[in-house]
């Protein structure tokens, strides 16, 4: 064979571009469609969030302005009002969502890097090691969601990071035996046992073999469970086991204004508007994903 | 409505210029092209054709049960003279299940799994007919009785999980002829069943079309069933009929170049890897949006003339001399056969050389804890399934052993031992000199695990649909040593896509791209990647369609005979063992039955097993006249393997006690030909040929 035969054949594509062809099929789904400008909203404002608030998060002007009235020096708008403190509303939902959209996908991908390996190992290896995880996952799932989160954050106390551990905690046995459910069937598949003919290693196996194979529903939960973690973390906020004040928290914002809501409903409203816009953003994402794998 | 038409006498079903479409989102896709056909009463018509061909359309097409996106954009469908599309959905409803039944391929998947049998029976009176509960059940048992099923009453009462596979199909049959339906539509009501439990269902569909005297539309991708069932029969491709005609006529002087190539790719008897060997048709099935013009079978033939061939318009025309009989080939009247001389895929003989593989005495036995209460307190907790007992067998170099049997053999464990990927409970297993029979494949060297790999069975499921071909090729050169650096690991994975005739892109294809046959030739690549002395192919071509299957076939003869390997070929195919093995193995039950030469084996004296075997392989020759052993009873539990002789409780050559008490003796006959069966000698050797030919085999190569 010459040499010019094996530089005619064309390298693979790289696995970016890929995974944006990929991304690209979301496009014949409008449900997914509007999901992802939901979702993307969001991020462009994280991105941008001090040009395009008009104040300061944490400045305070004139206590309880209503929605479009003037700041103190009226130079600006007070486009959402102000809280209790004078702080502007809009800029506090604009900043906040910096805080969610870090903490929310840090700890879905630290559930998912613990689960995923739990997973694949019950799955794959049964047996003992299926008996003691799914024990353990059972005995977390077992607990009151919430109640969990408060004995943990009650324990450790509360900072982003310790909310990036609950999470995780709580949300890794789920991960755990959806995966494990995938890998039951995957495992069966005639190419692993090509694989464990030719002596490969197990962990290699269930890496390189198995989990690729998952990925379709795992992508698909993994932005279902984005979801559920902004919610969480909104409540978490709402408890006051959020993040520390007095850093722009969506759920905090509902609580901290909650004895004026009554008469001023619009300040619990607005953070209420942005949890629940970005929550059915990553929901309809999901549908869509969902609903263009199941095509072809 | 009891108010069945009976008196009608024209044909029950007609099928007029049918077109049939799909819209997807690729846009209007035909699936069925100007399609025609004429049922009279208590005829049958078969429909065959591989994979993609519309015969399953046609089926769905007659009960206008097309579903959301299947369309007739043309022709009309006649039910005893009436317009099938004038029709309301209630009046469907109404004709559906009533007067046409039909019977589909998975009877678990055709069965309610939540409903007990009989109720599922009765569902189908007690809904078209103004009848009570009693009377429906009556009717039910009666059915049952006469699909011959042993105890009807127990079948009426249990869920469909508790019955075996052949009795869910005579179930579903049975629920098909409950309302005495004038048309009945089978859609491979065999394919998913065992040999011989196949042959009986067959004999069962024989029996309902002379005592009901129900017309069929069977369809098959099995040219032998469609012989041994149908008068008629109509050959698919792409979407249209190219040959029709009453099933003698088109078997014994078929007319298109298809058909004729249809029949030179299955192992007829007479076929012979040396002398005679396979003829596969080159090229795949079109894509139904990417069909040549004019004739769709034009690329693949060699009997193309551009200009003729190529132009639009084609239509059936018919054979003089032979009323019924019709073929769409422009070129037929020219087509001098007797000077065609194919070129076959063939390995031509082969000198086997020394032991590479060795099995004494080998078995393995898996063990089944029980942790149920009732097994607790009688302290039989633990209970032993005998997979493979005492397997014994050589195996040289470049020889062609076949192992065969049904479902639950233990063909899939003695693989599962030879690879590693199990140890064996007892003997010893030499290969290359080494005993590796407790030997895993992690405590094998990368060359042992090399020089011995597999073949696997289904082509969708073999390779890593996350990965290219390319690169699953290179990570098994790398993990076999057999190169290390990164360009030469390129140049090896090019040389096995060449071995296996595939074009060089392909590497970096992922295997959706790939059709069945060619992913199956990545399975043979990836197994030869290693310079295997030893390859185990468990059923490689049994998911392909005939004319690929012949192809891969021929393939892996070549490969074999050009390395001097040994090909373990386990398959439940008779015609095909017996065209390309040396050596033959039957298995039943984990037990080797008899062993010997692919012609001592194939003639008698047979053990009883390979005798019915025998029997039941459906064979599209008309020339072949067959002894019926039909096996009664069903496969036993290998949890509760009968004692004695395990084929005992079936055996149609039963001879007393002896036999269920005695494991029997191995007869040794000749030259390594065994038998293990308590006949006495005498009648062994009085036994007859249970395949005999009437006349001189017809293959293409050979007229």
């Amino acid at each position: 064979m010459t040499e010019q035969a094996v530089a005619a054949v064309p390298r693979r594509e790289s696995s970016v571009l890929r995974f944006a062809k990929g991304l690209a099929l979301i496009r014949e789904s409008w449900v997914g469609m509007v999901g992802l400008v939901l979702v993307l909203f969001w991020v462009f404002v994280a991105i941008f969030a001090p040009l395009l608030a008009p104040f300061p998060p944490n400045a305070t002007g004139a206590p309880l302005t209503l929605p479009g009235g003037p700041s103190l020096d009226g130079s600006a708008v007070h486009w959402l009002g102000t809280d209790q403190l004078g702080r502007d509303i809009l800029s506090r939902i604009i900043f906040g969502s910096r805080q969610v959209l870090l903490y929310a996908p840090l700890a879905t991908l630290c559930a998912y890097l613990v689960g995923i390996p739990m997973g694949l190992a019950a799955g794959y290896r049964r047996g003992l090691t299926d008996d003691v995880l799914s024990f353990v996952a059972n005995v977390i799932l077992s607990f009151p969601v919430l109640v969990l989160y408060i004995i943990i954050i009650a324990t450790i106390g509360a900072s982003g990071t310790n909310i990036v551990i609950a999470v995780t905690f709580a949300s890794a046995p789920g991960i755990m035996r959806i995966v494990r459910g995938l890998v039951l069937d995957l495992r069966n598949r005639e190419y692993v046992f090509a694989a464990e003919t030719r002596g490969e290693s197990p962990w290699r196996i269930m890496l390189v073999e198995i989990l690729p194979n998952a990925r379709g529903p795992l992508i698909v939960d993994a932005c279902l469970r984005l979801g559920y973690v902004v919610i969480t973390i909104g409540t978490l906020g709402f408890l006051g086991l959020g993040l520390p004040p007095p850093d722009p928290d969506w759920g905090g914002m509902v609580s901290e204004n909650r004895q004026v809501a009554m008469f001023l409903p619009y300040i619990a409203i607005f953070p209420c508007i942005a949890i629940s816009s970005l929550v059915l953003g990553f929901n309809l994402l999901a549908d869509g994903l969902r609903e263009v794998s199941l095509r072809d | 409505m009891a108010s069945k038409d009976h008196s009608y006498t024209g044909p029950i079903l007609e099928c007029r210029d049918l077109c049939i479409s799909y819209f997807t989102r690729a846009g209007e896709i035909p699936a069925v092209i100007d399609f025609n056909m004429t049922l009279e009463q208590g005829h049958s018509i078969g429909l065959v054709g591989e994979s993609g061909c519309g015969k399953s359309t046609v089926a769905m097409a007659i009960m206008r049960y097309l579903g959301n996106n299947g369309a007739i954009v043309g022709g009309q469908v006649l039910y005893k003279g009436r317009d099938m599309a004038t029709l309301s959905e209630e009046e469907l409803r109404q004709l559906r299940g009533n007067e046409i039944a039909m019977v589909y391929q998975e009877p678990m998947a055709s069965l309610n799994p939540s409903m007990t049998l009989g109720r599922q029976l009765m569902e189908v009176p007690l809904c078209h007919e103004n009848i009570g509960e009693k009377e429906a059940y009556d009717r039910a048992l009666q059915i049952l009785s006469d699909v011959n099923l042993p105890d009807p009453e127990r079948i009426m009462s249990v869920y469909p999980h508790q019955v075996s596979g052949g009795q869910q199909q005579r179930v579903v049959i049975a629920m098909a002829l409950l309302s005495n339906p004038s048309l009945l539509l089978l859609d491979e009501p065999t394919t998913a069943l065992d040999v011989t439990v196949e042959a009986g269902i067959i004999e069962l569909i024989g029996q309902i079309a002379s005592k009901y005297n129900t017309s069929m539309v069977y369809i098959s991708h099995n040219l032998g069933l469609i012989l041994e069932t149908c008068d008629r029969v109509n050959v698919m491709y792409s979407g249209v009929v190219v040959e029709g005609g009453a099933v003698g006529e088109v078997f014994d002087h078929m007319r298109h170049p298809y058909t004729k190539g249809l029949f030179g790719c299955i192992p007829l008897p007479g076929a012979d890897k040396a002398a005679r060997p396979l003829v596969p048709i080159r090229g795949q099935l079109p894509l139904p949006h990417q069909r040549p013009p004019g004739c769709y079978f034009g690329p693949r033939c060699d009997f193309f003339k551009e200009g003729l061939c190529d132009r639009e318009g084609l239509k059936m025309t018919p054979v003089p001399d032979e009323p019924g009989h019709d073929v769409r080939c422009r070129r037929w009247q020219e087509i001098d056969w007797s000077t065609y001389k194919p070129e076959g895929v063939g390995a031509g003989a082969t000198q086997a050389g020394e032991v590479v593989l060795s099995l004494n005495n080998m078995k393995k036995y898996y063990e089944i804890t029980d942790n149920s209460i009732a097994a607790m307190i009688s302290g039989k907790r633990v209970r032993h399934v005998k997979a493979n007992e005492s397997i014994s067998l050589d195996a040289r170099a470049s020889e062609t052993v076949a192992i065969v049997g049904e479902s639950g053999c233990g063909k899939s464990t003695f693989a599962k031992v030879l690879m590693g990927l199990e140890t064996a409970t007892d003997g010893e297993v030499f290969f290359n000199g080494k005993d590796i029979a407790q030997q895993e494949v992690q405590k094998r060297s990368p060359e042992q695990v090399g020089s011995m790999q597999m073949v696997f069975q289904n082509p969708f499921d073999t390779l890593n649909p996350s990965h290219s071909v390319g690169s699953q090729l290179a990570r098994v050169i790398r993990k076999f040593g057999v190169e290390t650096d990164k360009d030469r690991i390129e140049q090896r994975v090019m040389e096995l896509l060449d071995l296996v005739k595939l074009p060089r892109d392909f590497a970096r294809r992922r295997p959706r791209q790939l059709s069945g046959g060619q992913k199956q030739r990545v399975g043979i690549a990836r197994a030869f990647a290693g310079n295997p002395s030893t390859v185990v192919a468990d059923e490689p071509v049994s998911a392909l369609d005939v004319s690929v299957q012949a192809a891969v076939t021929g393939l892996l003869m070549d490969i074999q005979k050009s390395y001097r390997t040994t090909l373990i070929f386990i398959s439940h195919d008779l015609s095909l063992v017996r065209y390309l093995a040396d050596r033959v193995v039957v298995m039943y039950l984990g037990h080797i039955v008899e062993q010997g030469t692919t012609d001592e084996v194939f003639a008698p004296p047979y053990h009883p097993y390979t005798e019915a075997l025998l029997s039941a392989v459906p064979i599209a020759d008309t020339s072949v006249e067959k002894t019926r052993i039909i096996l009664e009873g069903n496969l036993p539990s290998v949890t509760n393997p009968p004692s004695g002789c395990v084929f005992h409780t079936r055996c149609p050559r039963f001879i007393g006690d002896i036999c269920k008490t005695e494991e029997p003796p191995v007869v040794t006959l000749g030259d390594g030909h065994r038998i293990a069966c308590h006949l006495p000698l005498a009648e062994l050797q009085s036994m007859k040929p249970v395949i005999s030919l009437a006349r001189a085999p017809q293959t293409p190569a050979a007229e």
